[in-house]
Order: structure tokens, then C-alpha cells, then sequence
């Protein structure tokens, strides 16, 4: 029996299933809807993985005509890093969602089910297949669905902006990929991505640089590069915990994925290509992180992280495509290689803070950092993995996020001794970008976790935060324990990573155990690093609590100079932490701050208030969507609530579309009487 | 293995030195160099109070902070004596792992709640976040110049013969000095001495730190002096037989240490709101390094 039909079997199944169910039951099918779906599309993941491509040829209809359906091993290793997600993202989703079930209605429940089977299959479709304009479907419903999924608090007013901003942004994202299958369409007759290749390969090197930053500007809105990053900051925020981190996690990554299926399509100029990637990626990295910090929101931060997430991505990318354009095979390999490494870390610790942030929001009731506190001792599971995955964002050994950072960094040191002039400077400028980049995050991720969950609490909170219960704390350990495996263990993931980044080469593979550079051997040496830092932490850690055992212990208040009465306002909030950093970067970015100082004699209430602000997103959207405000202001007098005038307009519109022809035949008889004359 | 031992031995005394030479520039006798280590000793025997606000992380961080620097001196080759581990890009494992450390005092001052703590963990995360790409700049223009990716690999092979090379290693030993001060929080940019924790960084993200988890970090503090000094030592050390690089060894640690008590005594801290500024310069001058290296490589003709 084809795996095809199965797949496409079990989610037509759990779709037609859902609805009819009690809101308990109907959690629970999609539970093991989602489980049959990634178990299904995990075997020919896997198999591709291995080195054997799965290929289908479905029948369609007369629009579409026959679809070629394959799964190689660049659509495996997505489809992998999309069940992984989902699959978390179910159980965890399962867990969050009960705190609605007594007031959400039935119906919205179903909704959210329905588009959450939706997305998966949808995002594994995009995957597989290799028609332009089945993929267009596909796309369209993974965004559909996302939206209804970012909708699900659909009472909230900013809830409504940001879906509506998402809706829009994710169309003009259809757009540009569907001009681009147009393009080719046109000229080769035929929607099919092998179609793209041969156009590519009869085309001049300038067509297909057009053609590549065509999809490349479609893809990048979905993956949130800047500056067409802008939808999500927003859509993070608003969509229940579990949606965002899978939407932070491998929505945005399918952008990623068709960037490079596209870099596998078009035979362009890749050095050209490269630096363009490569730059766009160095600023989207600096300019997410930069926004992330003065963030107070958690999940705004969080959704400002993504942004540089994909930044380090795209600089794997870039860089990669630049070893191509050169025949460095070692920087190439070395770039790719960290691009996807990044896109499957990126996917476990991002899930993993959503759902802790998701915790949090749940047990404290707030997002707004500046309020908690102190949660490491009422939720220290959940702190304990927001801080593994705290580390692991920051690139911090021994976890996963060192392991693709590395590889960028030794591609881009690698690189230096081969490049010449211009990719020297581009390489410093690039390296300097992901040093600050690191450092950046540092800062951000000390700040949100220590205002987040140490120290004592900020503000007094609505209700008593409590630990949740282990059914969300096991998907997030399922989440955790490959950020640990893959920090300890390089050496096997680079070996599975080889398979998707060997299609680059077109056929021959690089050997990453040549002489010249021994890759493997270097990720054991790493792998014994961070080994030889657990072992000598965890050793240190024993003698100190022998030690400890034999002294006099004693706990006091915090030393505070001589001023007893500490309390939680006293201490530094997550403002004041990064103001240095605030008064540093103010030029670059644009925080608006309202102030209230001490006046007169007798002085009242002094406050102050900071709103961050996105000056790329004030620069690219908002000012034109001032304009079109002001343009269409003119004719809002039309808009007047009289239901006589719109009767009128109704009127006044079928008699133009009736007379409209007839004028039409006049003027042209009238002109043929004149062309006589 | 043995440049972890000659690291190790170097760290013993190295604050001493330094407390020696400020004495001597102020015209007392001052303690023996051995004082700090007895008081580190002293130290490790005393019980410890631990603040009511403190959580775990509190108690793991000065563990996971001294087992970083050991991970960075591990990495450390002196001279011929490569390091007990070493790999191409070695060099990002040390800067990030020596970052893992500082991640971890930096919460751990967030966590005792104290507003003097939070304040000194701001400023740690920003100036090492400014001094970071220099040493990167820096490692990059040195694997340029040598054509290695890890820390044996360029200190094996680095030679400065020729007199750009010279102005070269004057710059890159600059830069580097500067970013040990930085590190370790010393004189133009942070200072050690005082008690007045509007002023203070490191000191006053410790200031609940105490017993054995305040000997470990006063010890790390020698340590990470050791491994800087190390690293400057390499510039010089190529070429020289076996003993003699110990020789050298101990000579530039001790130099090094004589001049941090020299910048110490005679020069004034910054205004806090200025050591941005400071860093930058640093960044800056490694990017001149940088360009001189391309012009040593000749990739401007």
C-alpha cells in the first residue's frame, strides 16, 4: 500500500472525524491524528535520510495535471524537523488548551484541531511536492491555517491586528513565489519544478538571479528576514503558547526550506547570490537581536529571537552558496551544513522557551516581564528548561545552538586563507556581526531569565503562580533532551546532515574525513569539550558539596548596605538592566519614552513609561499604510451610513456597466465616421 | 598537559605580583605574591551565608564559572606545548565557553534580587559584549597570517620577523592586555579595590558570594589573568627551544603582571559611561590589525 495514501487518508479521516466529537475527544483524536501523520511521513523522512529517495507520481486532475511527488533527503530532514515540532507541540497544545475548554466555544475547538492537522500535513506536502502549482495550494492552505490557529483568542482585539497583519503579509509572501512559477510558467508551459530547472539552464545568468530574488523575497516573508520581518513580532504574541513555538519553530523555517530548494533548482550565479544572502542575513541577525532586548513582552522577545535566528541561518546560506560560486567544497559544506544544523536547533529551543513562556503566561496570568519574578521557585521545572534552552540560544557550549554556530564560525575562518579582497571584507564584517550577535543574545537571555524567574517578585500577581503538571513538562523534556544529545554528540548529527547537504554538490559528496580538513574529527574534539565541561563542572559541583557538608551554613537577607527593608521594588528590573545597552544602541532604534519627572515644589506622581518600537516596520509599512489611510480618507464622505445612498451607488454602478458598452460602440463608430471623413 | 600545569603554576602567584607591584609604586613593601593564594585557602575554609532570595542557580554558578576557565585553559597551548585539547576553531570553543561562565555569574547576580548586584551584572554583560569582537577580529587576522584555525596551529607557526610585523605584534599585545583587563575587570575600566558599588562591576556582582564559592571565583579571577597572560606570552614564545619557552613563559607572565600593577597605580578609572567608548577603540585597532595583516599577506596588490 502507498505511504501517499495513507497520509492523505489519516488526515482526511481525523478532518471528517473531528467535528462530530465532544470537545475532550476531539483534543485527543488529534492527538493521535498527529502521531499517525508524523509516524506516516517519518519513514520515507528517514528512508531519504539514508540515501534512498521515495518518488510518487499522483494522477490529478485536468488543472493540475500529473503531480510529481519526492522526497529526497533536503525534504526529509524538514518534513523530520516538522513531525518533531508538531508532534511536541500536540501533546503540549493538548495540556495548555484545557485551561480554555469551560469558555472556549465547541466550535472554535474544532477550528483550532482541524487547522492544526492542517498545518502539519500541509507543511509536509510542501515538502514533497514538485509541482509549482499543487505547491501553491499547499502554501495557501499552511497559511490559511496558521491563521486560524494565530486567531484562536479571536475576542482579543490585538489578537485580530496581528492575524490580519499576518493574512496580508503571508499573500504578498504568495505573490512573489507565485509570479515566480508564473514566470517560468509562461516560458516553459508547464508548472512543474522540473521546469524551473531546464528554464534555468536555457536562460541567461541575470534571468535567473531575477527569478531566484523573486521566490527568494516570497520565501524570506515567510521566514522573517529583515525587513520583511514585520508581521511577526506580531503574530508571535497573539497566538496561544503551543502555536507560537511551532509557528516560531517550522513555519517560518518552510521559508527557509524553499530558499534552498530553490538554490537546488536554478543554476544562478551563486557567488552573487551568496553575498546578497549573506548581507541580508547579517543585518536580519543584528537588527532581530537588537530588537529582542528592549522587548518587555516575553513572547515579543522571543518572536524578535526567531528574526536572528533566521539571520545565523541565512548566513549558513550565504555562506554556503559562496563556497559553491567559488568550488571552496569545504565552505560550502560547511555553511550548509550549519544552516540546517541551525534550523533543527533553532526548532527545539525556540519551541521549548514558547512553551515555557507559555507556562508562564498560564501561572502568572502576564507577559510583561517587568511584573514577574522569582518563578524559579515556584515553576523550577519550567525554569530549569527555560534556562537549558536559554543557553542553547545564546550558542553557548555544551548544547546544540554551539554546534551550528560553530560550523558558521569555522566555515567563516575556514574561508579567510581562499577568499580574496571583497569576500575578505564581507567575511570580517560577517563574523564581527555573529561575535555581537552572540553577545547580544547573552544579554538578552540574562535579562529575561533573571527578571523572569529570579530575584523576588516584581508586582503582585492576580493569583499564586504554581508548577504545571508533568503531562506539559514531558513534551517539553522530549524538546530538551536533543538540545543536550546534540551538544554531546556532533560527530552523529553532522554525519545525518551530510545526506541534504551532499545535494549541493550535485552527485559527489564531500568527504568529510579528508585530510585537509577533518570535520568529523574536529566534532569529536568539540564533543569531548563539552563532555570534559560537564564532567568538570558536575566534579566540581560534588567536591563543593562535600565540602559544604563540613562548614557552617547559614542563610540571611541579601546584603544590602546597611538598608534593611529590601523588597522587590528595590531590585533591578529588566529596564534598568539593559539601559546601558538602551543609551548605546538609541540611535539605531527607536524606543518612545514618556516621561513624567519631579516638578514644582510639591511634586505629584512621577512616571515613566518606554514602547519599544520597530523603525523598519515604521519606514516600510506603516508609513504607507498612512498613506493609503490618507488617499482613501478623501472618499470616505461616500461611506455616510444611508442605506438610499447606497442604493444610489448600486444603481449608478449597473447603469455604467450596462451603458458602459454601448458608449464603448459609439465612440468607436463615431471614430470609424470621422476615419472615413 | 603541560602547558595546563605551567597555567596553573603561573595563576598561584600572579596576583601577587600584581599586589607587589602596586605596593612598590606607592612606596610601601606591600605582602609576599603568595598572600592572595592564602587568602583564597583561608577563604575555602570559612562556612557560607547564602541569601533567604537565592535560588540554585546561585549555588551552581561559581562552580560553572571556574569549571569555563579551567575548560579555556585546557584549550591554552603555551608555545610548542599545545593544549590538552586542540582543534581547528578551538578558539570560538574558548571564547564561548569562558562566555557559558560569565552567563552564569551574571544570573546569578540577577538572583540574589540585590538592585547593587543586578546593577554590576548590566555593565559585565555589556563590556564583554563590546570586547568580544576584538579578540575575534584579532584570532582572525592571526589564522589569516598564519593560514591555521586553532590556537597550536597559530601560535606554532606565527613569526613576526619583518618591522610590520613587529608593529603587528605591539598592536595585537595591546589590544590583548586590554581585553584581559576587561575580562578581569581591572584598572581603566572597572576597579577591584574599591567598595563603592555604584562604581564596581565584577566586585559588586559577587558582593553575596561567599566561602568556598567566593575562594573559586577569587581564584578564577587569578586563573583567567594566567590564561590571558598565557596567550600573550604565545605571541613571543615561537621558535625557542623547550626550556626556554618555559623560561619565557614565566618572564612574560611576570612582565604582564608588573604592568597590570603599573596601570593599576598610575591610571585613573574611567567615568562608567565612557568604557563604551573605550572598547570600541579596541575593536577598532583590531580592525587595524586586521588591514595590516592583508597587507602583510599582500592581498591589496
Amino acid at each position: 500500500m502507498n505511504i501517499f495514501y495513507l497520509f492523505i487518508a489519516g488526515t482526511a479521516a481525523s478532518l471528517v472525524l473531528i467535528p462530530f466529537f465532544s470537545i475532550r475527544i476531539k483534543g485527543i483524536i488529534t492527538l493521535a491524528a498527529v502521531t499517525f501523520i508524523t509516524a506516516v511521513s517519518a519513514y520515507p523522512a528517514v528512508l531519504s535520510l539514508m540515501g534512498s529517495n521515495t518518488e510518487f507520481l499522483f494522477a490529478g486532475s485536468i488543472v493540475t495535471g500529473e503531480i510529481p511527488l519526492r522526497i529526497d533527503a533536503l525534504s526529509g530532514f524538514f518534513i523530520l524537523v516538522i513531525n518533531f515540532t508538531f508532534l511536541t507541540g500536540a501533546f503540549y497544545g493538548f495540556q495548555y488548551l484545557k485551561a480554555y475548554l469551560s469558555r472556549v466555544d465547541p466550535v472554535i475547538y474544532s477550528l483550532h484541531c482541524i487547522s492544526f492537522i492542517l498545518a502539519l500535513s500541509s507543511l509536509i506536502a510542501i515538502c514533497s511536492i514538485q509541482n509549482g502549482f499543487v505547491f501553491l495550494i499547499a502554501w495557501e492552505i499552511m497559511a490559511l491555517s496558521a491563521f486560524i490557529l494565530v486567531m484562536f483568542e479571536h475576542y482579543r482585539k490585538e489578537t485580530i491586528r496581528a492575524g490580519i497583519n499576518y493574512i496580508v503579509q503571508s499573500h504578498i509572501c504568495v505573490l512573489f513565489i507565485m509570479t515566480g512559477f508564473i514566470w517560468v510558467a509562461v516560458k516553459m508551459n508547464s508548472f512543474s519544478f522540473d521546469a524551473v530547472r531546464n528554464f534555468s539552464a536555457s536562460s541567461p545568468g541575470i534571468i535567473n538571479l531575477g527569478l531566484f530574488f523573486c521566490f527568494f523575497i516570497g520565501f524570506s516573508i515567510k521566514a522573517g528576514f529583515v525587513p520583511f520581518h514585520t508581521w511577526l513580532p506580531h503574530a508571535h504574541p497573539a497566538a496561544p503558547s503551543h502555536i507560537s513555538g511551532i509557528m516560531s519553530g517550522v513555519i517560518i523555517k518552510i521559508g527557509i526550506y524553499g530558499i534552498m530548494r530553490m538554490l537546488l533548482l536554478i543554476q544562478l550565479d551563486y557567488l552573487t547570490a551568496g553575498y546578497i544572502i549573506l548581507i541580508i542575513s547579517v543585518m536580519s541577525g543584528l537588527y532581530g537581536v537588537m530588537l529582542a532586548i528592549i522587548q518587555h513582552n516575553l513572547k515579543r522577545l522571543l518572536a524578535y529571537h526567531s528574526i536572528e535566528n533566521i539571520g545565523i541561518i541565512g548566513m549558513g546560506i550565504g555562506l554556503g552558496c559562496i563556497g559553491l560560486g567559488t568550488g571552496n567544497r569545504m565552505l560550502a559544506f560547511l555553511g550548509f551544513s550549519g544552516a540546517l544544523l541551525h534550523v533543527l536547533n533553532h526548532s527545539l529551543f525556540k519551541s521549548l522557551l514558547f512553551y515555557a513562556a507559555g507556562n508562564v503566561y498560564q501561572a502568572a496570568g502576564t507577559m510583561n516581564i517587568e511584573k514577574l519574578g522569582g518563578l524559579i521557585k515556584r515553576m523550577p521545572g519550567t525554569a530549569f528548561m527555560f534556562l537549558i534552552a536559554a543557553l542553547a540560544i545564546c550558542g553557548l557550549p555544551p548544547f546544540n545552538g554551539f554546534i551550528s554556530e560553530f560550523l558558521i564560525y569555522s566555515a567563516m575562518f575556514g574561508g579567510l586563507s581562499s577568499a580574496g579582497l571583497p569576500f575578505l571584507l564581507i567575511l570580517v564584517f560577517s563574523i564581527l556581526g555573529l561575535v555581537i550577535i552572540g553577545g547580544l543574545a547573552i544579554i538578552c537571555f540574562t535579562k529575561a531569565f533573571g527578571t523572569v524567574f529570579l530575584g523576588i517578585p516584581r508586582a503582585a500577581l492576580e493569583r499564586e503562580p504554581v508548577e504545571m503538571g508533568i503531562g506539559r513538562l514531558i513534551p517539553m523534556g522530549a524538546v530538551m533532551l536533543p538540545i543536550v544529545a546534540i551538544g554531546i554528540f556532533p560527530d552523529i548529527i553532522i554525519q545525518v546532515l551530510s545526506e541534504p547537504v551532499n545535494l549541493f554538490f550535485g552527485g559527489s559528496g564531500f568527504n568529510f574525513r579528508s585530510h585537509e580538513f577533518p570535520l568529523l574529527g574536529i566534532m569529536k574534539s568539540v564533543a569531548r569539550c563539552s563532555l570534559g565541561f560537564y564532567l568538570l563542572a558536575g566534579s566540581l559541583f560534588l567536591i563543593r558539596r562535600m565540602i559544604m557538608k563540613r562548614r557552617i551554613v547559614s542563610a540571611g537577607p541579601t546584603w544590602g548596605c546597611g538598608y534593611a527593608a529590601t523588597g522587590g521594588k528595590l531590585q533591578y528590573t529588566a529596564s534598568s538592566f539593559i539601559r546601558n545597552y538602551r543609551k548605546l544602541a538609541e540611535p539605531l532604534l527607536s524606543i518612545e519614552i514618556r516621561k513624567k519627572g519631579v516638578t514644582g515644589i510639591f511634586p505629584k506622581i512621577v512616571s515613566q513609561e518606554s514602547h519599544p518600537y520597530d523603525k523598519i516596520e515604521g519606514i516600510f509599512i506603516d508609513r504607507f499604510l498612512n498613506l493609503i489611510g490618507r488617499v482613501t480618507d478623501i472618499f470616505s464622505f461616500l461611506q455616510n451610513g444611508n442605506l438610499q445612498y447606497y442604493i444610489l451607488y448600486g444603481l449608478v454602478f449597473i447603469m455604467l456597466v450596462m451603458t458602459g458598452p454601448v458608449l464603448y460602440d459609439i465612440m468607436i463608430s463615431f471614430l470609424g465616421f470621422i476615419d472615413r471623413l | 598537559m603541560i602547558s595546563l600545569i605551567l597555567i596553573l603554576t603561573a595563576a598561584m602567584f600572579f596576583s601577587g605580583i600584581v599586589i607587589r607591584a602596586r605596593s612598590i609604586a606607592s612606596g610601601r613593601k606591600g605582602p609576599g605574591i603568595f598572600q592572595p593564594v592564602k587568602d583564597i585557602l583561608r577563604q575555602l575554609k570559612k562556612g557560607s551565608v547564602f541569601s533567604d532570595t537565592t535560588s540554585i542557580i546561585f549555588q551552581i554558578a561559581p562552580v560553572i564559572y571556574f569549571a569555563s576557565i579551567l575548560m579555556g585553559i585546557c584549550i591554552m597551548p603555551v608555545g610548542e606545548y599545545r593544549g590538552l585539547i586542540s582543534f581547528d576553531g578551538d578558539f570560538v570553543f574558548f571564547a564561548y565557553v569562558l562566555a557559558a561562565g560569565k552567563f552564569f555569574m551574571i544570573i546569578a547576580a540577577l538572583d540574589t534580587g540585590s538592585s547593587f548586584e543586578g546593577m554590576g551584572a548590566s555593565r559585565e554583560a555589556l563590556f564583554s559584549m563590546l570586547a568580544e569582537p576584538a579578540f575575534f577580529i584579532i584570532m582572525g587576522s592571526l589564522a589569516l597570517l598564519t593560514g591555521n584555525t586553532s590556537f597550536s596551529g597559530i601560535f606554532s607557526t606565527l613569526k613576526f620577523g619583518s618591522h610590520i610585523n613587529i608593529a603587528l605584534g605591539a598592536l595585537t599585545t595591546f589590544v590583548l592586555v586590554m581585553i584581559a583587563m576587561i575580562e578581569n575587570s581591572r584598572m581603566p575600566v572597572d576597579d577591584s579595590r574599591t567598595h563603592l558599588e555604584l562604581t564596581m562591576i565584577h566586585e559588586v556582582m559577587v558582593l553575596d558570594n561567599s566561602g568556598f564559592d567566593l575562594a573559586l571565583i577569587m581564584h578564577g579571577v587569578n586563573l583567567k589573568f594566567a590564561m590571558y597572560g598565557a596567550l600573550i606570552a604565545n605571541l613571543f614564545i615561537p621558535g625557542f627551544g623547550e626550556y626556554i619557552t618555559i623560561l619565557i613563559f614565566f618572564a612574560i607572565q611576570v612582565i604582564f603582571a608588573v604592568t597590570v600593577g603599573a596601570i593599576e597605580s598610575f591610571m585613573a578609572r574611567f567615568r562608567m559611561n565612557h568604557n563604551p567608548q573605550f572598547i570600541f577603540i579596541l575593536s577598532s585597532v583590531s580592525l587595524l590589525i586586521f588591514f595590516a595583516v592583508l597587507l602583510v599577506i599582500g592581498k591589496f596588490s
